[in-house]
């Protein structure tokens, strides 16, 4: 399985059946995805919903179309996934919680149409945490997913269900959702490529919303070369979202050609506390090495208020989350557990529809807000909030191109090792919050494993600029070889 | 500024989440611990700062006052836990007597 | 907070005053929706009227209305408000059912327009009574909730769910229920004269709650308010007012504190009750919309927007005291609403004597109007037919009473005034020939007659008028029968 997250040869661009017939390609993720169910006594548990047929026409219908000489460029018949919070017409759309048991949204997602318009076939809809809400995947109403490289491990989250698909060589390429880390962290994990692009470079329109000012759709891929193709495809400004950005996308894949020599890398110290693992900080100084020896200027940098970052996200996340789960009152759409009167029936649609995370964070950020509070923890949060975000600024400006850190302080940990602990789980994302705050582009690529587990190395950059920061993971990409996976 | 259970309480009431007793005591002990770390935040210097919500100093983009209606690619009764005559159907809320419901 | 009772023994008995404050929810007249593409066409098939947006579906986004901005930026203006460059959205959390996402979309800290004020009357001293206004800003309807039409159920129509609307707040500086009423008789004609909202309590395109609290007079300290909901019509606001100011009143009197609630008016009972609130319904948890970033307005197009801003009622009626000479009295009718104002105005171009054409718009006009029960937008008779009509008689072709006849067929025909006459047979002749021929037939049936008044007595002249007017079937003008008549005695 872990030859699928090999990168292969890089796709050549926008040649017309350069992928192998789509009902083939197509077929065969669904050969793959079958053996992950049947792997273990439960399975992987990476997909939650998928309709073979229904994928097969679609895969006829893109090869017809192909066959008509239609240019539908590079992603024509290849088969992905989306992570379960983003709507999608044809197969549910449960944010893996009970509330949405059933659901099927009556719209979709910009970027699923995005993806289908230029030719991708959507394979299924992968189990995550509910409401994107952990960093393990274990808080599913449908179980937790598992990690194809040691199933007794989680896949990381909550984009897990996506990592793992990719990882089990389900698919190349992935949609999922960050609003800490929730791409990087996973794809970390699980030795693939995870991009979390700038906020507002793709349209949130359709991702069921977590914490609004922090999310963003990211995207996983085999390699650097599939995140950056699906990326190309699915960014630019969207009339039915505010926040997405009137600015030009680049040619992403172009970056495969460009070298790193004169570029200068940022080694941010609070990314490399003494604390971290030496094995981890020893493979980011190989990776920073060979970027140097490729002609790249690696300085040591700080970014001083990095410490501030989870504890001014678990104030934000939770508070603007508190209020995007509002909606889940059972009266329009969803599942509602009946009750004397309204009041009763919406606390019993709430209380059995949401698991405990979602409960404990919906608890947390109402707190926050709420008369007397505001003040002391989210007006206070924001402001450290713009901190964080000067911080990235002043590095930047100060003549660093992009910055170096590990993806997560550990690698893939095992089932239930910290679900009794929130907050040993919420540090999981101590590397990666930062970036969702600050709103700045990164991404995670595998730079070696521990003890035969994937670590992955991040790469953050300015607002907008996801181009620099392919250029470094292309040449990372190809000058660690086989060596980002051993 | 410990969490007590009252405010635990008053939250779930906000929130319209209806807590089981027994879980009580330990989501206590949850968000006085989560909101222990949170402490920290207070003691960053934040003097002449502004929050920010989101990023985009862009400004906000305008629609034009016309359609289209977005549509729905199937029916209101396809996803609506219960419906008649096209209204969506709730439990009646009480309006007379019931102090749990409120007037918002 | 609470102003304490000052009945000292012997003393006087303490004298109360109210302070009041309004909110005013004002429908804005745009196409589709606040944040969606959704009509605001009132009247249709319950949630026909509702996309993934409006109806609050996991994944979607608000996209503001430009006609909303414009309309509120317009309000604004008109209230004499300084709009931000900058002004923010807001989340108001709350459960109600027929509220889609759990929260209101509002505005908060940074509204839309601050500071301006409204002019409700005059002082006996003729000096204007201005009242504050706080604040003007931009909000999404709720949807409606129909708790009377299932047993058991609470029916939920989101057609109005998303229609934008404005909130105007006024100061906390009405004394009054009757100044209450004239701030409330006052914005509505301002807003419906800049065309920003139909402003039918009716429909529920305004809606108003007041704030109001009591303090013994002189006090500088405001005393514990209270928030009147339910009011459906402005007498009903000045009703609620009295009411909450006497039960308040009373309150303070027996020493009593006011309690800081919402009150239900019950127009039925008269009276004002408390709503059945908790304490929670008050944390609404403001915090800044985070899908919506900041509303920048530049400089120029703020400006741009006032100088484009419709003439006001204040300024109409000055305009009509001069350009038509008209009293205060007519003026104050003729400018009620927008459309009348218009209706007379054209009018009143239309024909030279504008203070006939006055009477005729607040004499037959409006008096048709009424009885037939038809809005002025809707009228048949159009403007420009009606100063033809006024034109015809002042030409001396069709008497008074004609004219009214004329008119009570135009406004059921909608044809024009010349038509009709014509076909009605109701044109005055004052054609030489005709006119000299009916005198001649009178004359040579009344001799008599007609040899007294040739002899001097004048007074038979009508009785030969009468005649000749009788021989034309009335369709003479007397004036030329008249002159015919005193012509050939003359001769």
């Amino acid at each position: 399985m872990t030859d699928a997250a090999t990168p292969k040869a890089a796709v050549p661009a926008g040649r017309v059946g350069a992928y192998p017939d789509a009902p083939d390609a197509v077929a065969r993720a669904f050969d793959v995805m079958r053996t992950t169910r049947a792997a273990e006594a439960d399975g992987l548990n990476l997909v939650l919903w998928y309709d073979r047929e229904h994928a097969a026409k679609a895969a006829r219908d893109v090869q017809a179309a192909l066959d008509e000489g239609q240019d539908l460029g590079p992603l024509a018949g290849v088969p992905f996934v989306a992570k379960d919070n983003i709507a999608t017409l044809n197969l549910p759309t449960t944010c893996a919680s009970r509330i949405l048991a059933g659901y099927v949204s009556p719209f979709e997602a910009t970027v699923i149409t995005r993806m289908e318009r230029g030719g991708a076939v959507l394979v299924g809809k992968t189990n995550c945490d509910e409401f994107a809400m952990g960093s393990s995947t274990e808080h599913s109403a449908y179980g937790p997913a598992r990690n194809p490289l040691d199933p007794t491990r989680v896949p990381g989250g909550s984009s897990g269900g996506s990592a793992g698909a990719v990882a089990a060589g389900i698919v190349r390429v992935a949609l999922g959702s960050e609003t800490g880390g929730s791409v990087r962290q996973p794809a970390s994990f699980c030795g693939v490529v995870g991009v979390k692009p700038t906020y507002g470079r793709v349209s949130r329109y359709g991702l069921v919303a977590f914490a609004s000012s922090l999310d963003q759709i990211g995207i996983f891929g085999a390699g650097v070369d599939d995140a950056a193709t699906a990326l190309e495809l699915v960014a630019g400004r969207d009339p039915l979202d505010s926040t997405s950005a009137d600015i030009p996308v680049p040619r992403y894949r172009e970056a495969a050609q460009r070298s790193v020599a004169g570029l200068v890398i940022g080694r941010p110290k609070e990314y490399f506390p003494p604390s971290l693992d030496p094995r981890i900080a020893a493979l980011c100084d190989r990776a920073l090495t060979r970027m140097r020896e490729l002609g790249a200027d690696v300085r040591d940098v700080s970014l001083p208020h990095t410490d501030l970052a989870v504890p001014a996200y678990y104030i934000i996340a939770p508070a603007e989350a508190s209020s995007n789960l509002a909606r889940f009152d059972g009266a329009r759409y969803g599942r509602r557990v009946p009750a004397a009167g309204l009041r009763a029936t919406y606390e019993a649609t709430r209380s059995d529809g949401f698991g405990s995370e979602v409960t404990r964070r919906i608890l947390l950020g109402t707190y926050v807000l709420s008369a007397g509070y505001y003040d002391a923890y989210y007006k206070k949060a924001q402001e450290v909030r713009t901190l964080i975000a000067e911080d990235f600024q002043m590095v930047f400006a100060s003549g660093v191109d992009v910055l170096f850190t590990p993806t997560a302080p550990t690698t893939a940990f095992p089932i239930g090792a910290k679900v009794g602990d929130p907050y040993a789980m919420y540090l999981s994302d101590i590397f990666t919050v930062t970036a969702n705050l600050a709103g700045i582009p990164g991404m995670s690529l595998p730079i070696g494993r521990v003890d035969g587990l994937p670590v992955g190395g991040q790469l953050l950059a300015p607002h907008f600029d996801e181009l620099t920061m392919f250029t470094l993971a292309y040449n990372l990409e190809r000058v660690l070889g086989q060596d980002a996976h051993r | 500024m410990a969490v007590t259970r009252d405010d635990v309480l008053r939250v779930a009431t906000l929130a319209r989440l209806a807590l089981d007793e027994a879980r009580i005591p330990a989501l206590v002990a949850e968000l006085n611990g989560i909101l222990a770390h949170m402490e920290e935040l207070s003691a960053a210097d934040t003097t002449g700062v502004c929050g920010i919500s989101g990023v985009g100093d862009a400004g906000l983009p305008l629609r034009e006052d016309s359609g289209p209606q977005l549509s729905l690619a199937t029916s209101r009764e396809s996803f609506a836990p219960a419906m008649r005559d096209s209204f969506f159907l709730v439990p009646r809320l009480a309006t007379h007597g019931d102090s749990a419901d409120e007037v918002p | 907070m609470s102003a304490a009772p000052r009945a000292a023994a012997g003393a006087e008995p303490v004298q109360y005053e109210m302070v009041v404050g309004l909110e005013v929810h004002v429908q804005l007249k745009t196409r589709t929706k606040l944040f969606c593409g959704c009509p605001t066409k009132f009247g249709a098939l319950p949630n026909a009227n509702t996309c993934p947006v409006c109806l609050g579906l996991p994944g979607t986004l608000p996209v503001l209305n430009y006609a909303a901005v414009q309309l509120g930026v317009r309000a604004a203006h008109a209230l004499c408000c300084a709009v931000n460059d900058l002004s923010t959205f807001a989340r108001k959390n709350y459960f109600y059912p027929d509220l889609p996402k759990g929260y209101q979309i509002t505005q908060y800290e940074r509204p839309l327009a601050e500071c301006g004020w409204l002019v409700i009357g005059k002082n006996p001293d003729d000096t204007p009574i201005t009242i504050g206004v706080t604040r003007v800003h931009l909000e999404e309807d709720a949807g409606k909730s129909l708790h009377d039409r299932y047993r058991g159920a609470t029916a939920l129509d989101l057609n109005r769910a998303g229609v934008p609307l404005i909130e105007v707040v006024s100061e906390p500086e009405l004394r009054t229920a009757k100044d209450a009423g004239a701030f409330l008789r006052v914005l509505k004609q301002l807003l419906e004269y800049i065309g920003v909202s139909d402003v039918n309590m009716e429909e529920g395109s305004l809606r108003v709650d007041a704030n109001i609290s009591t303090r013994a007079a002189g006090d500088t300290v405001l005393g514990t308010k209270t928030e009147v909901k339910n009011l459906n019509s402005f007498s009903a606001v000045e009703r609620a007012i009295e009411a909450e100011f006497a039960r308040q009143q009373a309150a303070l009197a027996t020493g009593t504190t006011v309690e800081q609630q919402t009150m239900l008016w019950d127009a039925a009972a008269g009276e004002v009750r408390p709503a059945r609130s908790k304490e929670d319904s008050h944390d609404y948890r403001y915090f800044p919309e985070p899908d919506l970033p900041p509303l920048v307005l530049s400089q120029d197009w703020v400006r741009k927007a006032k100088e484009e801003l419709p003439e006001l009622p204040s300024a109409k009626r000055t305009r009509f005291a001069k350009d038509y000479s008209l009293g205060d009295a007519d003026i104050e009718v003729l400018t009620a609403n927008i459309a009348l104002a218009d209706y007379y105005e054209t009018v009143a171009r239309g024909h030279e004597d504008p203070k006939s054409a006055a009477n005729w718009v607040m004499g037959e006009l409006l008096a048709t109007l009424r009885a037939t029960e038809t809005p002025i937008t809707a009228f048949r008779v159009r403007p420009i037919d009606l100063a033809r009509l006024l034109d015809l008689v002042r030409a001396g072709r069709l008497s008074h009473s004609a004219a009214k006849r004329v008119f009570a067929n135009m406004a059921e025909t909608g044809d024009r005034p010349e038509e009709v006459a014509e076909r009605q047979g109701l044109l005055q002749v004052s054609d030489d020939g005709a006119i000299a021929a009916w005198v001649a037939e009178v004359i040579a049936e009344s001799p008599k007659e007609w040899e007294r008044y040739r002899a001097g007595e004048q007074k038979l002249l009508g009785v030969l008028v009468g005649q000749a007017m009788k021989k034309s079937k009335g369709r003479a003008d007397p004036k030329k029968l008249n002159q015919s008549f005193s012509a050939r005695a003359a001769g």
